[in-house]
């Protein structure tokens, strides 16, 4: 067997995985469900999920200690993740294949030339890291913006929210069938573009945009193993450029930071030629240098420290932060959660009811598809008894909880239940406040036990003179945890009657509205 | 970056070969180092756990025992002298080398005219009294409702302030830390005024009678209002609660309520001079509720008007009779 051939076996297997460990995100016993899944280990495994996280934290989310173990693989191997693990990697290398299939070879070899631009992608990972950087702690201002352009993130909030949903949709009878999901058109036209692109340029993400990539790069050039060349024996045929997924001149001197080690120029040289595989360095020599100039560095970091400090001053995580913005429980603190959440919406595709959803840009621009309540969309609000989200989350921007914490019961009774927002009445669209007809939905489906929703018996007397008996709902602040539930179930369909904000949510003491809750 | 030719020769590829190896070594050696170190040192929360500390402060001077003076008449810095005199004199509780904190009533950015925060006069006045006694320094501070600094010029405070020789500190958001009175139920890891009172030995507190539709009545002890930070305006719903609380947190030097005039109605804004009236009483005290339920006779009230003051005295924090510090009564200076 060639290593080719064990370098695409281990593509499927590892694409084939990742996806498998996205279909079965939700929550379930069946085998097809959660159950034991390591449904997070991809993006356990990201080294910038890992070191993103590290920065803004100051601390390794215990879930994202699998990523040392691919530093160790590259920093032995160079960037085999790339070339043989990573899903969306696999994808463009697909895809760039497909395209150029029927091409004839010089132009093929043409389009796996180094190109300067590639540059770009460890300009994209210097100013992510930088805002990373940033302070974090009391005035924290790190801000994690790495799942943005991260692929793993990426592949896997594109796979959650854009493909399988549209897959729930068409077969209509897959569990959880008529799953919705805000942004679906956007996150997926940036999936959809980033995959097309393989046509201009083989494995275009990988080469010229991926910052995880640029990271394994950097880490991999001193693999003390790889691909080199004997210039020696080389008749500069340049059949090695024909298949190379990273455009990194194997022919020498080779770019260690480019190379994929997908092994095709291994394969596609004639044999006893003179590109093979062994200890470094290559005879033929190598660019160690990842190409970036001074001054490429400098504006990369300078436009991170500066873009997020700037986006800060929107306000939306001081006085202007948005009250619709409902974070699922067990979320930690805005300042904290930006600095955790690496959007990559694992939370989004668990939870049960689909309430929880990827926010756009009406929550500010740090905030885009990280985790916010919709108590509009999905089949109901958010579950008493459910806790799937917190265990999703890689990073702990939603704590993993007990049912006992979320609840406020056992230990936790004196800290009393976690609250995600408070139920306002609108008392002119209400039905018995303002239209003399009975409803009370809201108080029958409160989860709350007593219900945080209690009822104003009045006794009004209708346009015909008859007596009609009314109970008003009012919504017990001291109670209320913001679950939602009665607004999902208000019957005024077009603005409900009962609203949830984030107000007197648990995860910020600046949104109490209460001196002291009743738990 | 290497010539493309010639390739290098196998003795320097194996000497790199192991240079390398060495360096993977000490990389994973690193990375494995680190990520233990740095492994769950903060787990998710840990940035807005609260570390509150007991934020109680005590400037009462015990030699002086409890004492008491009114004054009587039209002018403040007149008012204040003699009613300082009648104290025993301000040496007795402001001490050569005394680093001196005024909390003023600075609420609100109003002319002092409409009497809605401390008057720039008798402000002055005190400063140069502290400094007169040796004080080594004098710091003028509140955390304002209205937009601070101009709170502070608009009074008529900061000029006054500066002009008597003493500094001015106007709160910013990194000048509390949070607290958590012993006992309280309020007060809890809730940020309370800290970065002024750095190396501050005296604490006097300098306010206003003022109507209150909230507490009824604001005067010394809701002055202490102004040390605490946050989104502290949810304490109204538990006002008497928060006021008797601030009484626990702070026992002042001395405190002076200024009754010249009293803000009858509109309080604690006011805004017009039709919501004063003139009062000619000037309070000294080292009791803040005997102070204050002398005041609320000004706006026509009795102590019992007032739970916090019943509290407060419950609580062992004064007392409500007044009459029992047997206070110093100051007659107008005719001059």
């Amino acid at each position: 067997m060639r290593i080719t051939h064990a370098r695409r076996i281990a593509q499927v297997f590892f694409f084939a995985l990742f996806a498998w460990l996205c279909l079965v995100a939700t929550v379930g016993t069946r085998f097809w469900q959660w159950r034991g899944w390591p449904i997070r280990w991809f993006l356990e495994l990201d080294p910038l999920v890992a070191l993103g996280t590290a920065l803004t934290t100051h601390s390794l989310y215990p879930a994202l200690s699998w990523a040392l173990a691919v530093i160790v693989l590259t920093v032995l191997f160079g960037r085999v993740f790339c070339g043989w693990i990573c899903p969306f990697g696999s994808i463009h290398h697909f895809v760039s294949w497909l395209a150029r299939r029927s091409w004839p070879l010089k132009r093929r070899m043409e389009a796996n030339r180094y190109r300067p631009a590639q540059v770009v992608k460890y300009c994209i990972l210097a100013a992510l890291l930088s805002a990373a950087a940033l302070p974090a702690g009391r005035m924290m201002l790190a801000s994690l913006q790495t799942g943005l352009l991260d692929p793993i993130p990426l592949v896997n909030r594109s796979f959650n929210l854009a493909a399988l949903s549209i897959g729930d949709l068409a077969a209509g009878r897959w569990p959880g069938a008529s799953r919705f999901c805000s942004g679906a058109g956007l996150i997926g036209a940036i999936f959809l573009a980033f995959v097309l692109l393989n046509v201009a340029a083989p494995r275009f993400y990988c080469r010229f945009v991926c910052p995880l990539g640029a990271l394994l790069g950097i880490i991999g050039s001193a693999a003390p193993w790889g691909v080199g060349a004997r210039r020696s024996k080389c008749t500069e045929c340049g059949v090695c450029d024909l298949n190379c997924a990273g455009a990194c001149n194997p022919m020498g001197p080779i770019r260690l930071s480019e190379c994929l080690m997908c092994m095709n120029c291994l394969d596609d040289c004639p044999a006893e030629g003179p590109v093979n595989y062994g200890p470094r360095p290559s005879p033929a020599g190598e660019i160690v240098s990842p190409g970036m100039s001074r001054r490429d560095f400098v504006v990369s970091v300078a436009a991170g420290l500066a873009v997020a400090p700037l986006a800060r001053l929107g306000g939306r995580t001081a006085g202007d932060w948005p009250a619709g913005m409902i974070r699922p429980p067990g979320s930690v603190a805005e300042e904290e959660f930006l600095a955790r959440c690496v959007k990559c919406s694992e939370c989004v595709k668990v939870c049960p009811t689909n309430v929880l959803q990827p926010a756009g840009f009406g929550f500010g621009l740090e905030a885009l598809w990280t985790p916010v309540l919709n108590n509009r969309v999905g089949v109901s609000g958010c579950q008493s008894n459910c806790i799937a989200c917190g265990r999703a989350c890689p990073t702990g921007a939603i704590r993993p909880m007990t049912l006992d914490e979320k609840l406020g019961q056992g230990e936790f009774k004196a800290a009393g239940p976690i609250r995600i927002g408070l139920a306002y009445v609108d008392r002119g669209r209400c039905l018995p406040w303002a239209m003399e007809r009975p409803c009370i939905v809201c108080e029958e489906t409160c989860p709350v036990s007593p219900k945080a929703i209690r009822l104003e018996e009045v006794e009004e007397t209708t346009r015909d003179g008859a007596k009609v008996r009314l109970q008003r709902p009012v919504v017990d602040p001291g109670r209320c945890i913001g679950c939602g539930v009665c607004e999902h179930e208000c019957p005024m369909s077009g603005l409900r009657a009962i609203r949830v904000t984030a107000d007197n949510e648990t995860r910020d003491r600046n949104h109490a509205v209460l001196l002291r809750n009743e738990n | 970056m290497n010539p493309p030719s010639p390739d290098t020769g196998p003795l320097a590829t194996r000497r790199e070969f192991f240079r390398r190896g060495l360096r993977a070594g000490a990389a994973i050696a690193a990375t494995g180092g680190l990520g233990a170190w740095l492994l769950n040192r903060h787990p998710p929360g840990d940035f807005s756990r609260v570390r509150a500390s007991d934020p109680r402060r005590d400037f009462s001077v015990r030699t002086a025992g409890p004492r008491m003076a009114v004054a009587t008449g039209r002018s403040r810095p007149a008012m204040l002298r003699g009613a300082m005199a009648a104290m025993g004199g301000i040496e007795r509780f402001i001490e050569r080398g005394d680093r001196v904190m005024l909390k003023v009533n600075a609420a609100f950015a109003t002319p002092a005219v409409l009497g809605a925060t401390t008057h720039p006069e008798l402000l002055a006045e005190l400063v140069r009294l502290c400094r007169g006694a040796g004080a080594a320094s004098v710091v003028v501070t509140d955390n304002p409702i209205n937009a601070p600094e101009s709170c502070f010029e608009l009074s008529g405070i900061a000029p006054a302030a500066r002009a008597a020789g003493a500094d001015l500190f106007v709160p910013g958001p990194g000048s509390f830390r949070p607290g958590t009175l012993p006992g309280g139920r309020l007060i809890r890891d809730w940020p309370v005024l800290f970065e002024p009172f750095a190396g501050v030995t005296k604490l006097i507190g300098v306010a206003p009678v003022k109507s209150h539709d909230r507490a009824g009545a604001s005067m010394t002890m809701k002055n202490w209002y102004g040390l605490l930070g946050g989104r502290r305006n949810q304490f109204h719903q538990d006002i008497d609660g928060i006021i008797v609380e601030l009484a626990m947190l702070v026992k002042p030097t001395l405190v002076v309520l200024d009754g010249t005039d009293t803000m009858m109605t509109n309080g604690p804004t006011g805004g017009s001079l039709a919501d004063l009236k003139a009062t000619n009483t000037l309070i000294v005290a080292t009791d803040a509720v005997a102070a204050d339920a002398l005041g609320a006779t000004l706006l026509g009230r009795s102590s019992r008007d007032l739970p916090y003051l019943g509290r407060a005295a419950g609580l062992g924090l004064g007392t409500t009779d007044f009459e029992s510090l047997h206070p110093a009564r100051v007659p107008a200076q005719s001059s």
